[in-house]
Formats: C-alpha cells, sequence, structure tokens
C-alpha cells in the first residue's frame, strides 16, 4: 500500500498538504473545502497521484485543524469542528487547554486511522457492487445523494433542497451535452463551455467568506493561554476509549453516506457520546468525553466520504467534491474501473491518508502553539491577500476572465444565501451531480422506451428511490419535531 | 434569547412585502420565473435525434421544483416568520464596491492593478493604517503572486498597462 509512496516528491507533497490543510483549518471562515479549491489550479503542474495527494492530506489535515481554534478561541476553524468548540472552550478556561488539545488530537488521529481501513476495506466492495448499475441505477443513486442533503447540516431540510436543485440547475449552464442546443448561454461565447466548477466553488466558500467577514470586524477574538499540548492521561483514556471508537464508527458510516460530512459526523458523535456516557451532566462544561466524540466521528468522516467518492464518482462531502473534480480534472475517472485498472493510484492514496493522519498527529502535537498563533493574522491583511489568490487562481484554469466575474457573483449570492440560512454545500453538491442525474435520466428514458414505471423493475434502483424517500422523510419528520423545517 | 424574540417580533410587525422571508420568497421566485420563461426559448431537436426527453424539459423541471419548494417555505414562514437579521454594516457595502471597482479596472487598465487598488481599499476601509501593511497586501503580495503564477505555473495574465511592463 505504501510502496507508491516511497518517493521524495511525494513525501514533500504530503507534508506540505499537511501543513497547509492544518493552516487552512486553523483560520475560521477558510478550510479544506475553500483551501482545495484555491490550491487545485496549482495542481495542473503535478502528476495525477501526487494532486490528489496534496488534496488527501489538505482534506485530512485541514478536518483536523479546525479543532485547534475550536478550543483556544472558541471558533471552529471549520464546520466540522462546531461541536468541538463545545467541550473544548470550557476545558481550556479550566487551564487544561493543552489536555483538550491532546484529547482532540488523539481521538481525531483514531478516527482518521480507522476510516482510512474503512475505505481500504469498503471502496473495493462498493465498486464491485457498482458492476451491476446501469443508467437507471446510476440515476437512482444521485438522486438518492441529493435526498441526503435535505439532512446536512442543522439547517432546514426545504432550503437545503431548494440549493440542491439551484446547483443542478448550474450544471444545465451551456451546450447540452447530448444535443448540443445552447441553455441559458444568452449570447455570451464563455457560457456555452458551461460554468465551471472552481469559479463557483471559490465564489461560494472564499468570496461569500469575505464579506461575512467584512460584517465581523468588530468581533474580537480572545485566545486562551496555551502553554503545550499534553498527551490524554490513563483516565482519560479508560474514560473516553469506548466513544472514540464509537465516535469513529459513526463518523465513518456517515461519511460514506453521498453529501453528508465532517459536520453532521461530529453532531451526531458528540451526541452520542454523550447517550452514552455515564457523566451526561458534564457535557458543555468541558468533558473530555464530549472533545473526543466530536474529533473522531469528524476525523472518520474523511475516509468515509472518500468511499463513494472513488467507488462510485459520488462525493461523500464538500470537499471531496473538489478531490472529486481534481481527478476528472487529471484524467481520472472514478468508478468501478479505477479499482481494476489503477489499483496503486488508489493504493497511494489510501497510503498517503494513513500517513497525513500520522503527520497531522505529530505536528499537532509540537505545533498547535505555532499553528495558533496563525489566528492573530487580522482579517484586514488575510482576506486582501486570499482574494487576490482566488482572483489569480480562478482566473487560471481556463485563463478567462468571465471566470472572474462569475466567482464574484458567486460570492455574493454564497453571502445572502447563507444570511437568510440556505447552506452552499448543496449547491456544491448539485454542480457535481447535476451531468450525472440529467445524463443518467435521459438516457434510461431511452433505455425504457420512455416508459418511466420501468424504474421500478429495477431492484437496486427502487432500493435507492426507497432510500431517496426515507433521507427526505426523515429530516422533515425531525424538523418538524424541532419546529426547523423553514 | 429575549434578543431573538424581539427580533422576531419586529420581522412580524412589518408589512408582508417587507418582511425578509417575502423578499427572499419574491427574488427567487421572480429569478426563476424569468429563467423558465427563457427555457421556452431554447432550441427543440427533431423527434428523431431527441434522445428521451428535450434539451428544454429538466432545466425546467428543476425551476418548477424550485418555485415549489420556494412557496413551502413562504406558506411555513407564516406561521414560524424568520428572525430579522440586523443591518449590513458599512465595510460590507464598501467591499462590494471594491468588487464593482475591480471588475471596472481589470476590463479596462489591468488586472493586477485591479487585484492591488481591491486590495489597498479593503485593507484600509476594514481599519488597517499602517503603510507596510497596506504596501504588503497592495504591491509586494500582488507581485509575488504574479511571479508565481506567471514563472511557475507559466500563466499568461491578460494585457494591462502593468502587465504589458512585463510582457514587452
Amino acid at each position: 500500500m505504501m510502496a507508491p509512496l516511497f518517493s521524495s516528491k511525494l513525501l514533500l507533497v504530503l507534508l506540505f498538504g499537511t501543513l497547509f490543510g492544518l493552516v487552512l483549518g486553523v483560520l475560521p471562515g477558510l478550510g479544506p473545502t475553500t483551501g482545495g479549491a484555491l490550491i487545485l489550479p496549482f495542481t495542473m503542474t503535478l502528476d495525477p497521484l501526487s494532486a490528489i495527494i496534496l488534496l488527501t492530506s489538505i482534506y485530512c489535515a485541514g478536518t483536523y485543524g479546525g479543532a485547534i481554534t475550536a478550543v483556544l478561541i472558541n471558533t471552529p476553524g471549520t464546520p466540522a469542528a462546531a461541536a468541538t468548540c463545545l467541550d473544548g472552550y470550557p476545558l481550556a478556561q479550566k487551564g487544561e487547554a493543552g489536555r483538550a488539545l491532546g484529547m482532540a488530537t488523539v481521538s481525531s488521529t483514531v478516527g482518521g486511522i480507522f476510516s482510512v481501513i474503512v475505505l481500504v476495506f469498503f471502496a473495493p466492495i462498493l465498486a464491485n457492487l457498482a458492476y451491476e448499475f446501469g443508467q437507471p441505477e446510476y440515476f437512482a443513486l444521485a438522486i438518492f445523494g441529493l435526498t441526503m442533503l435535505a439532512s446536512i447540516g442543522d439547517g432546514s431540510p426545504i432550503k437545503n433542497l431548494i440549493a440542491g436543485a439551484f446547483g443542478i440547475l448550474i450544471s444545465t449552464v451551456g451546450k447540452d451535452f447530448m444535443t448540443s442546443i445552447d441553455r441559458f448561454t444568452y449570447g455570451i461565447n464563455e457560457l456555452s463551455v458551461g460554468i465551471g466548477f472552481i469559479p463557483v466553488v471559490v465564489g461560494l466558500f472564499a468570496i461569500s467568506e469575505m464579506l461575512t467577514q467584512s460584517t465581523l470586524l468588530d468581533q474580537v477574538f480572545k485566545r486562551v493561554a496555551l502553554k503545550a499540548v499534553k498527551l490524554p492521561t490513563k483516565d482519560d483514556y479508560k474514560k473516553t476509549w469506548k466513544t472514540i471508537l464509537r465516535s469513529s464508527g459513526i463518523g465513518s458510516f456517515i461519511g460514506v453516506l453521498p453529501a453528508e460530512g465532517g459536520t453532521v459526523a461530529s453532531l451526531i458523535g458528540y451526541s452520542e457520546a454523550k447517550r452514552f456516557s455515564k457523566n451526561p451532566e458534564e457535557f458543555g462544561k468541558g468533558s473530555v468525553e464530549g472533545i473526543a466524540g466530536a474529533e473522531a466521528a469528524n476525523n472518520a468522516a474523511t475516509g468515509g466520504a472518500m468511499v463513494p467518492t472513488l467507488a462510485l464518482g459520488i462525493p461523500g462531502s464538500a470537499t471531496t467534491a473538489v478531490i472529486l473534480t481534481g481527478l476528472i480534472i487529471h484524467g481520472v475517472r472514478p468508478g468501478p474501473d479505477l479499482f481494476k485498472e489503477q489499483p496503486e493510484f488508489l493504493y497511494g492514496i489510501f497510503g498517503a491518508m494513513l500517513i497525513a493522519n500520522v503527520l497531522f498527529f505529530i505536528f499537532g502535537f509540537f505545533g498547535a502553539k505555532l499553528f495558533a498563533r496563525i489566528t492573530l493574522v487580522p482579517n484586514k491583511i488575510l482576506w486582501p491577500m486570499i482574494f487576490a489568490v482566488s482572483v489569480c487562481g480562478t482566473y487560471s484554469l481556463s485563463q478567462s476572465i468571465i471566470d472572474v466575474w462569475i466567482m464574484l457573483f458567486f460570492g455574493v449570492l454564497g453571502f445572502f444565501m447563507r444570511r437568510y440560512g440556505f447552506s452552499v454545500v448543496p449547491v456544491i453538491i448539485g454542480l457535481i451531480l447535476g451531468e450525472l442525474v440529467e445524463g443518467t435520466l435521459r438516457q434510461s428514458i431511452v433505455i425504457f422506451d420512455g416508459n418511466w414505471l420501468m424504474f421500478l423493475t429495477r431492484p437496486i434502483a427502487l432500493t435507492f428511490f426507497v432510500l431517496s424517500f426515507i433521507a427526505l422523510a426523515f429530516p422533515l419528520i425531525r424538523s418538524k419535531k424541532n419546529k426547523k423545517i423553514i | 434569547m429575549n434578543n431573538v424574540r424581539n427580533k422576531k417580533r419586529a420581522n412580524k410587525s412589518l408589512p408582508f412585502f417587507f418582511r425578509i422571508e417575502f423578499r427572499v420568497f419574491f427574488t427567487i421566485i421572480l429569478i426563476s420565473t424569468i429563467l423558465l420563461i427563457s427555457t421556452f426559448s431554447f432550441d427543440t431537436v427533431p423527434p428523431i435525434l431527441n434522445r428521451g426527453i428535450q434539451p428544454a424539459t429538466f432545466p425546467k423541471g428543476l425551476l418548477v421544483l424550485i418555485i415549489v419548494l420556494t412557496s413551502i417555505i413562504y406558506y411555513l414562514s407564516f406561521k414560524k416568520p424568520w428572525k430579522n437579521e440586523k443591518n449590513l454594516p458599512k465595510p460590507f457595502f464598501l467591499t462590494i464596491l471594491s468588487f464593482i471597482i475591480f471588475i471596472i479596472i481589470s476590463k479596462t487598465l489591468d488586472f493586477f492593478l485591479a487585484i492591488s487598488v481591491l486590495s489597498i481599499f479593503v485593507s484600509y476601509n476594514w481599519g488597517e493604517r499602517r503603510i507596510f501593511y497596506l504596501l504588503l497586501v497592495s504591491i509586494i503580495f500582488p507581485i509575488v503572486v504574479f511571479i508565481f503564477f506567471e514563472m511557475i505555473l507559466g500563466l499568461r495574465f491578460p494585457p494591462g498597462i502593468i502587465t504589458n511592463l512585463y510582457y514587452y
């Protein structure tokens, strides 16, 4: 598994990716999704394996990096670290920031490694299953992935679905891939090739965050003092090992589900840790179990999310949507054939993810104090710099100034979407699944000679439709219970 | 908690066309309807070449879905009004203005000049007053980015008054 990695170039890429991922994770508002999208144009100079290793190491380390900010300044560096704030910061306030970060580092590493093992075993099984899939099955699977959007985050399921449908709508801009007829181009030649993924992602994540930061200039972060990260004590291990393992399992499972990711995983991991705990009253006041539950789950989701991404070409999270784009840009087609034709490529990725988890443990353990200092870079200096990189990165992919306008447009749109409770993640997932949904639907209709009911005669497709129905019904029922349907 | 209640109450007391949920609903429905109407002007393919459905059918279905879902959230907002967001501060509008200035300068003068102007404009309006840091974000950093993209990635930027100095 590790053999392809024994080259100084790949190890260097891995090292850089892990460090860069940590920095992105630590900075509130950035994160592995935005960072991955920003660095995607730079990967064009790399070979496919190096490029994907860079993106996956950013994904693993960035997910962990969010915990440092969550513990020290009570602001999640990434959305996946939101649940870590609940107990990480109170524990840090008690003068035990080192213990809180130590627990976050250990549980993130265990969760991450656990999920890579899940990835190694389950991705080939899922890929083999995918050989049974025809166009109708892929359509049903994509619909399942989209309906899962209803349950992401803690936002409104209906708003998530609107955002997902909007994402698919964006994918229809340009020439229709079956008939070459222009759609929504309005005579603009540059739009004939469609709207690129990178301008949309960079706009929705980086530029909209820049606008959000412009509204938060009066916010002052108070950083808790940190002497050094401490390894958890024997007592801590005794208290948390079951939680870490449970959350690793939960995180990996949630990660495998299309469209779900670390944010959902950490919230469920945290609430399950509380439910199973002997001391639930300590949660919210600095419980190490709470930190372990959230952190093991969000890092376990990284490997899990790579399973559908590599085996089926369906992204397991927003960041894996960026990785999927990276694969496609580099001419690698995810799916069952990839496992048959390029096993060494896949094992390179698996091995890299495993090493990235070990590396962020080392960097996190010895360098958390240094990484925490990055949060001191003032926004008034940081964001203009991020803007410069975003603009050049977006321009560089197809050397089109129109892409930069599109990025700015989606930045403003993303800001207002977030302001009014629409998550931007479904737009990204919808955009990446759009072509698959439309293509497989139209081909299925041809296969079925226009008879839509024929979908119901395909057992796998039917199973996915039933799962889609459950995926839609569950969050709606839950939201109705919590009165959070809108 | 009281604050949130007050915000909601404030939103509910407004005439319906001033409420956030109506404004969001109206904007989405308006844009979706315009797009939906535009799909009727898409070319159609003869039945012999048509694979399954016409190219306009799928976007039409999506737009109808968006309209239906938006109507549902608006209907539900009668029972549970959205909370009123606080007004956007001045730096937000100045940042939006800087985007517009960026577009104008990059289209007429120079791509990198536009980045420099935006950087200094944003940094200054966000409260930075130290000359060194203003120079860092507006001149030093864009030069580093230019060198990186131009020399390492081999990217050619659009011509302009500053980039031409380098290219010619």
